[in-house]
């Protein structure tokens, strides 16, 4: 799997997602400036990692998602490209329009920072076949605008079609409709979350929870 | 000649308006003797700004001079944005903290904001990816209502910059006392790592050498924003609200990676942010360091707003700002990478041979000033001191409170409380390096990307001590930073001190300065542990009442294996050894503030040797891999520290040692709880070291903590205590 990471000014977690790729995939990650219109050639993965993306002044990830290189994300995802988004990246592809729904502000209105548990609702996914059924892991968060919504036939269908990619499981901090923390395309191939499994995948930062997300992409 | 509007528009320069500058009769008779004439007013503008407290050190300098600055692994000491140290493998740590305590409380969260901005900038300009932030604050009355908009303004303020800058913010301090109200401290921390030969510094050279202006635009926010942090605080502080800068973040974080790519190439001659006083300082620096003259045009400058004078873009302190000399053939591909980070680039001037700065906007030349007298004849003060007097012994203390509410009662208060509330506002993890978390270890730990060592980091002072006895105050403070680090397992290498006093021109505040750099030096010099940098901060008063005075420290250390970094949590199974002599301390200790209400006595004396001794044993063991834990026993005494650890770990004990509550909640020094697997060999190795160790207790998997006479706490029940503070106040 060959994956490129894309780099929006303001994007603040890229050298956390390029060491996550890194040590699962054996290869380094190709970096995407975001004014840029076109895709490497045979890239099989888009990440768009977490930041303040055009300092998020305006809806988070409103900036990011009409600059140049998203008409070829949207191209790639259309082809049935992958495409993993991690909190402003999940903000920039429901703004994109890549994904249903949007992030709004946490219900308590400050930024929240500590480990979550999230639980995986499905593991026959590109990007969750490394973990056990029903597995629960833990993720770091840091955002401010976390608050998944979309109206209610949006999330009955999430739901009814199993796109739920993963739930709040200890406790749903930032008021998340029906505790969703991460949500899938209709075909699987884009996945959107707000925690970060990418700042989980070593021992010596406190485990390696987040990395079998990245070792089922590598597998993939 | 007709003068234009703007000219009919300008005050008049005279004593009264240098006064109202915050020059006096004798520092503006200086300026009229170099000038040889009545100064323009963008001149009196410059010559204010730079005589400034905050921009001169004037009343500091001479005794800041006492402090150790040297040891072999210093790069750069004082003088540069920030200090430099030599961390192995070729690498520098980049370091300095600094106060914004006059803006944060006319405006909490711009003042914390473009704190945290303008040290991130100190430490980049050199050529330093920032790794670290890291604050110390101090706040009033909690029963105040100001104090809860300051606090959560503050709070916001340093997450909503840190968080965005994608620096993570990975540990602090934080005190109550009324003695901060209407003058709360936001002193913030940034630490960055470069390699060594990679440095940069702000000496501009090479004549006809462009200057070039690089980020935001410039406004007419904070004009005389030093000259602001140089006084004492009124009823219409408040009205001061124009003179905070207003923060952006992003602008910052396009800085940071611009900068940092320019600085891969050969271009850059010579680099300085633009913090206090703007413009007019970072050039009259650049060049006064030089040695050269600098004339900048100031139609060139990229402007926010219209009609601005010379005056005004001078002094402005809009934040977001560098100023570069570079290599004229590089100009282009430096315009290019700046550029392609969306950020203005403008040429502004040029280095030349004259000694002087001169500025000319719309071909007029508003100010031609010779820049050694300007920084040679900057005055300087030996301001009369008056030893604050010995405090009066301690009387008796009622110990009458049973122990275990007395552990419920410290553990659960401002001061004590877990700090979970605030750092759970802050992103402590982005960058993916961060081994220790705020509350996990007694400092934090971030790793160096690509390599298997780390940093240690920590701030800390005692104020309470500090006012009691400076002197002992300031050896106290370097004493427990040099200690959390060793608690990691890390070597202490050097420190950076943010020195938050009153005001100086009272002779019992410049006694508490003089002293507690004195005991600060005592320690500094005692443990090998360098000054490397620093920020002063004076005035620090409201209604002419003063803070406590609060030299704060913040200290860097160094661990070669990461994974060896040592944290507070208790495991299961292992016996409690407590390192350091007891005495049973109580004078200024929060038992008996909390307690029995009193502040009262001695702090507790700091025995260098001890600290030394006692320290170098214990990093010892701990990088021998011997220890399961280790937390040094700080506020609030033993009992509290191993509460601390009990919770951090889920993990309970039963506490063996017999002792009363001077034995229990004592705050002497140079102390640590370590759980180990086998205390006899510990004890024993102590002991042929000269060094007291005694076994206090067993951890146990049993969730609760078991005081001696056999009375239980469960662990959820310390929980509660300790965790409810700030949740409840800011819920309410």
């Amino acid at each position: 799997m060959k994956a490129g990471i894309l780099l929006f000014p303001g994007i603040n977690r890229e050298r956390d997602m390029i060491l996550a790729v890194r040590q699962s995939f054996g290869h380094e990650p190709q970096i995407i400036w975001h004014k840029e219109t076109a895709l490497p050639a045979s890239l099989d993965l888009v990440i768009i990692p977490g930041g303040f993306s055009f300092g998020d002044y305006l809806r988070c990830g409103a900036m990011a998602a009409q600059s140049p290189i998203m008409a070829a994300v949207r191209a790639h995802a259309a082809r049935g490209g992958y495409v993993l988004g991690v909190c402003n990246g999940f903000q920039i592809l429901t703004e994109s329009g890549l994904l249903p729904g949007a992030l709004l502000r946490n219900a308590g209105l400050r930024f929240l920072s500590m480990d979550t548990l999230l639980r995986v609702e499905r593991n026959d996914t590109v990007f969750t076949s490394h973990f056990a059924a029903g597995a629960v892991f833990r993720a770091p968060m840091a955002h401010g605008d976390g608050n998944y919504t979309a109206d209610s036939a949006t999330l009955d269908r999430l739901e009814g079609e199993g796109l739920v990619a993963f739930r709040y499981h200890d406790a749903n901090r930032n008021g998340s409709a029906r505790d969703i923390a991460g949500i899938y395309s209709d075909n699987r191939r884009i996945l959107g979350l707000m925690p970060h499994p990418e700042d989980l995948v070593d021992p010596l930062m406190g485990g390696t929870d987040g990395k079998p997300i990245f070792d089922s992409l590598a597998a993939a | 000649m007709t003068p234009s509007v703007a000219e009919r528009a300008k005050p008049m320069v005279n004593a009264e308006l240098a006064k109202s500058f915050g020059l006096n009769a004798e520092e503006y008779g200086k300026v009229l003797e170099i000038m040889g004439r009545t100064p323009s007013l963008t001149e009196l503008g410059i010559f204010s700004v730079m005589w400034s407290e905050h921009c001169s050190y004037k009343s500091s300098r001479v005794w800041l001079r006492e402090l150790p600055t040297k040891a072999p692994w210093v790069i750069h000491g004082p003088g540069e944005n920030a200090g430099v140290i030599d961390i192995g493998e070729g690498l520098a740590a980049i370091f300095k903290m600094e106060s914004h305590n006059h803006p944060s409380f006319i405006e909490p969260y711009q003042g914390a904001a473009t704190g945290v901005g303008g040290i991130l900038r100190d430490v980049f300009t050199m050529g330093a990816r920032p790794i670290a932030n890291l604050n110390a604050l101090r706040f009033g009355d909690p029963a105040l209502p100001v104090t809860k908009r300051v606090v959560d303004g503050v709070v916001r303020g340093i997450g909503g910059y840190g968080n965005c800058v994608g620096v993570p913010t990975v540990g602090g301090e934080v005190n109550f006392h009324p003695a901060y109200n209407g003058n709360p401290l936001v002193n913030a921390m940034t630490v960055g790592i470069a390699a060594q030969d990679k440095i940069f510094l702000s000496a501009a050279a090479g004549i006809g050498n462009p200057v070039v202006y690089v980020g935001s635009k410039t406004g007419r926010d904070g004009i005389h924003g030093a000259t602001m942090a140089s006084t004492e605080f009124d009823a219409n502080s408040a009205e001061k609200r124009p003179t905070v800068q207003v923060g952006d973040p992003f602008t910052e974080k396009l800085l940071i990676e611009a900068c940092l790519e320019l600085m891969q190439t050969d271009a850059i001659v010579a680099i300085q942010d633009m913090g206090a006083a703007g413009l007019t300082s970072s050039s009259v620096e650049m060049a006064g360091k030089g040695g050269v003259g600098i004339e900048l045009v100031l139609d060139d400058v990229p402007q926010r707003e219209t009609g601005m004078s010379a005056y005004e873009m001078m002094l402005s302190e809009s934040q977001e700002r560098m100023l570069l000399v570079l290599k004229p053939e590089r100009a282009e591909m430096a315009r290019a990478i700046i550029e392609k980070w969306d950020l203005d680039y403008a040429i502004i001037g040029h280095i030349t041979d004259t000694g002087r700065i001169i500025v000319k906007h719309r071909g007029v030349v508003e100010a031609d000033i010779p820049l050694a007298p300007l920084s040679d004849a900057a005055p300087l003060y030996r301001r009369p001191t008056v030893a604050t007097p010995k405090p009066a012994p301690l009387g008796r203390v009622d110990t009458s409170a049973p122990l275990g509410e007395a552990l419920l009662t410290l553990i659960a208060c401002p001061d004590l409380c877990s700090r979970r509330w605030i750092f759970d506002q802050y992103d402590s993890t982005v960058g993916g390096q961060t081994v220790k978390r705020p509350a996990q270890a007694d400092a934090a730990i971030v790793r160096l990307e690509g390599s298997k060592r780390a940093l240690a980091m920590t701030t800390d002072c005692t104020p309470r001590y500090c006012v009691a006895d400076p002197e002992a105050g300031g050896a106290q403070a370097i004493a427990e930073a040099w200690r959390n680090i060793t608690a990691t397992g890390a070597r202490p290498l050097a420190v950076t001190d943010n020195m938050n006093f009153g005001n100086p021109e009272k002779p019992e505040i410049m006694g508490q300065f003089a002293a507690a750099i004195s005991g600060m030096a005592a320690a500094c010099k005692a443990l090998d542990f360098p000054v490397v940098s620093g920020n002063v901060s004076l005035y620090n008063e409201t209604e002419g009442r003063g803070i406590l005075p609060t030299p704060a420290i913040g200290a860097v250390g160094v661990i070669e294996d990461a994974a060896l970094a040592m944290g507070i949590a208790l495991k299961p199974d292992t016996d409690l050894v407590l390192i350091g002599a007891t005495a049973g301390h109580l004078g200024r200790s929060l038992y008996l503030r909390e307690i029995c209400g009193q502040e009262a006595g001695a702090p507790p004396p700091v025995d260098l040797a001890a600290e030394r001794a006692n320290g170098d044993f214990v990093r010892a063991r701990i990088l021998a891999g011997e220890v399961a834990a280790c937390h040094d026993v700080s506020d609030g005494g033993l009992l509290v520290a191993i509460a601390e650890m009990a919770l951090a770990g889920e993990t309970g004990a039963t506490l063996a040692a017999q002792g009363d509550a001077a034995f229990w909640f004592g705050e002497d020094q140079a102390r640590y709880v370590l759980a180990v697997s086998d205390a006899t060999a510990l004890i024993a190795a102590a002991n042929a070291a000269g060094i007291h160790a005694e076994l206090i207790g067993h951890a146990r998997a049993d969730k609760k903590l078991t005081l001696p006479g056999g009375i239980a706490i469960s662990l959820t029940q310390l929980a509660t205590a300790h965790e409810s503070f700030f949740p409840n106040w800011f819920a309410a």
